[in-house]
């Protein structure tokens, strides 16, 4: 376990400095088809602040009066939708006509919704679910969404800070057969196609995905926004349609058995060194130098 | 049992990744296939058939597969979907791109970043930024799994496996446009045996290659960067050490204004010997460090580079 959470919190992914590192030249001029529908998959997780504590009987990690939130990353893909909406940063305005935002689980994910609609999404979709679902249950949910919403493109995280699996994106293109765009540190939407600049091991690469696609962001692609206090009041009376897993006749039934949860070897504080000379000497020591 | 690793490469040989995922492999029992998608990446297959203990390497190789996008990778992998029982690959980029379409189109569940292999159907994987470890058993007949390789040892060489040529498949809806890589002589950040990391508290990106450039190319080190700092733009998004960037596990990790958030520890706190520099006597990082400096990197970095000679 690594010792953090004692003291003050230690900003995670809160922390939201300066500007986003891009070396590519922005680009203007887009021919715009016709407005697009999105689709915002999103997921109430613990908040990115609190440090996960496993439960004593190691079962799972204990988040009973733990404070949740959205999931940092879909927090940056409603973010990107709005903007799509708004005609911000180089999207041409009206890019994107609607946004629909769905979540799987809880009652309570209602809330992570209303966040999202107080954000600038135009309406909410829950599927309630009680039980913790796998990824590729998560994607075949999320392709029966997408058969009755038929949008042209899906904006989602590209993973969940709880189960870090980093996988539902690309299962949902692979079930729908739609290419896909993950990583995005950058999107724009020209053509029918979806140009995204994709953070990959090494540097950038940039994909043409030809719409309707799937795309998974990363960090970089924007700084979500504090929805303001009049919005957050609008947000109240936009529609959430509440929907049962069973309401879509898909598999979910889990593949993986969770054996055991475990908190990782502690690692302890170490000694104090005070000048350059007697760190050199304890690395040598220590025969990593 | 037969397994099937999807090589990390770059075209001329494969990387250490490789190695260790085949190690991975081999604790599932059973023959280990290596499989080569690309474009003229003859020669990484034959670094690959070098590795100790493979049966046969695979070689998919056409302009299709050049740039190695999901679409066309998952597809070249289902061709062979029917021979093999388990199909295992680095937690890269890459394969965290890759793979987990392959699952959804074996309707499996895929089993992501494994840091142990229990057994042939039992895995240990970190979860919540590692800071919890949960060991999962699978049901499923076919399994897809992605591997951290800081938790394997790379296998090693002196193998020499057949290469065999087969299908690759069609481009997928996705166009490769264009690509920007970092260019760098150093070590490369997840197999280095020293990675110098330089946090917000070095300012702007001027100073960050000022500061971290020197240190890294007197220890022959991989340089990696904080959130905080790619955020800034201090260093490129390759740098990145942490729960959604790289998972680095070095003999030494000298970690410069790096306050130790919870996302960058998750990504470096499996390092040997962590050096931790920073002015904050109170930054988290000091926690995990084995030898801790509260001291300005203004005047710590040139000390330390006086005293490394």
């Amino acid at each position: 376990m690594i010792s953090v959470g004692e003291g003050p919190l230690t900003p995670g992914y809160v922390d939201r400095p300066g500007q986003a590192f891009h070396s590519l030249p922005p680009q203007s001029g887009h021919l715009m088809d016709s407005a697009m529908k999105v689709l915002v998959p999103v997921k109430r997780v613990i908040d990115s602040n609190v440090k996960a504590r496993v439960k004593a009987d190691q079962t799972g990690v204990d988040l009973a009066n733990v404070k949740m939130s959205m999931n940092p990353f879909d927090e940056i893909a409603v973010e990107e939708a709005v903007r799509l909406k708004e005609g911000k940063e180089h999207h041409a305005a009206g890019t994107a006509s609607e946004i629909v935002v769905v979540s799987i689980g809880v009652t309570q994910a209602q809330e992570t919704i209303r966040t999202a609609l107080a954000m600038g999404a135009d309406r909410g979709l829950l599927i309630q679910s009680d039980a913790d679902l796998e990824p590729l249950a998560v994607a075949k949910l999320l392709k029966a969404v997408v058969d009755e919403e038929k949008p042209d493109l899906v904006l989602m995280g590209k993973q969940s800070i709880d189960g870090d699996n980093n996988a539902v994106g690309q299962m949902l293109a692979a079930l729908l057969d739609w290419p896909q765009a993950t990583f995005a540190s950058k999107i724009e939407i020209a053509g029918g196609k979806a140009v995204v600049t994709r953070e990959v091991d090494g540097g950038l690469q940039t994909l043409a995905a030809t719409l309707p696609a799937v795309v998974t962001v990363d960090l970089r692609l924007n700084t979500p926004r504090y929805a303001s206090l009049p919005n957050i009041m609008k947000a109240k009376k936009k529609e959430i349609a509440m929907k049962a897993v069973a309401d879509y006749g898909v598999d979910v039934a889990p593949r993986l058995k969770v054996l055991k949860v475990a908190e990782p070897p502690k690692r302890g504080a170490g000694v104090k060194v005070t000048d350059a000379a007697d760190l050199v000497a304890k690395l040598k020591t220590a025969g990593v130098l | 049992m037969a397994v099937l690793v999807i090589a990390d490469h770059d075209g001329a040989s494969v990387r250490e990744t490789t190695h260790k995922t085949v190690t991975a492999a081999s604790k599932l029992g059973g023959e280990v296939d290596i499989l080569v998608v690309g474009q003229g990446a003859k020669a990484a297959a034959d670094s690959a058939a070098k590795i100790a203990g493979v049966r046969k390497v695979l070689l998919a190789d056409s302009a299709a597969l050049g740039h190695q996008l999901a679409e066309a990778v998952e597809a070249t992998v289902m061709g062979l979907a029917s021979g093999y029982d388990a199909f295992l690959s680095p937690a890269s980029n890459d394969g965290k791109n890759f793979m987990p379409r392959l699952a959804a189109r074996l309707d499996v569940a895929p089993i992501s970043d494994i840091v142990e292999v229990v057994s042939p159907d039992t895995f240990v994987r970190p979860i919540y930024a590692g800071n919890a470890l949960e060991t999962i058993q699978t049901s499923d007949a076919k399994k897809v799994i992605t591997v951290r390789p800081t938790a394997f040892d790379a296998a090693g060489e002196g193998g020499s496996a057949s290469i065999e040529s087969v299908a690759g498949a069609d481009a997928g809806k996705a166009a490769f446009v264009s690509e920007e890589m970092v260019k760098s002589d150093r070590p490369e950040l997840g197999a280095a045996k020293i990675v110098v990391s330089g946090g917000r508290a070095l300012g702007s990106a001027e100073e960050f290659h000022a500061v971290m450039d020197p240190l890294a190319d007197k220890l022959g080190a991989a340089v990696g960067a904080s959130r905080a700092a790619v955020d800034a733009g201090y260093a490129p998004n390759d740098y990145q050490v942490g729960q959604t960037g790289k998972v680095v596990a070095p003999a030494l990790y000298i970690a410069i204004g790096i306050s130790g958030a919870i996302q960058h520890l998750a990504g470096m706190k499996d390092s040997k010997v962590i050096v931790a520099i920073n002015k904050d006597a109170d930054a988290p990082i000091f926690q995990v460090a084995d030898f801790g400096w509260v001291a300005d990197y203004k005047t710590a970095v040139p000390e330390l580079m006086k005293a490394l000679g």
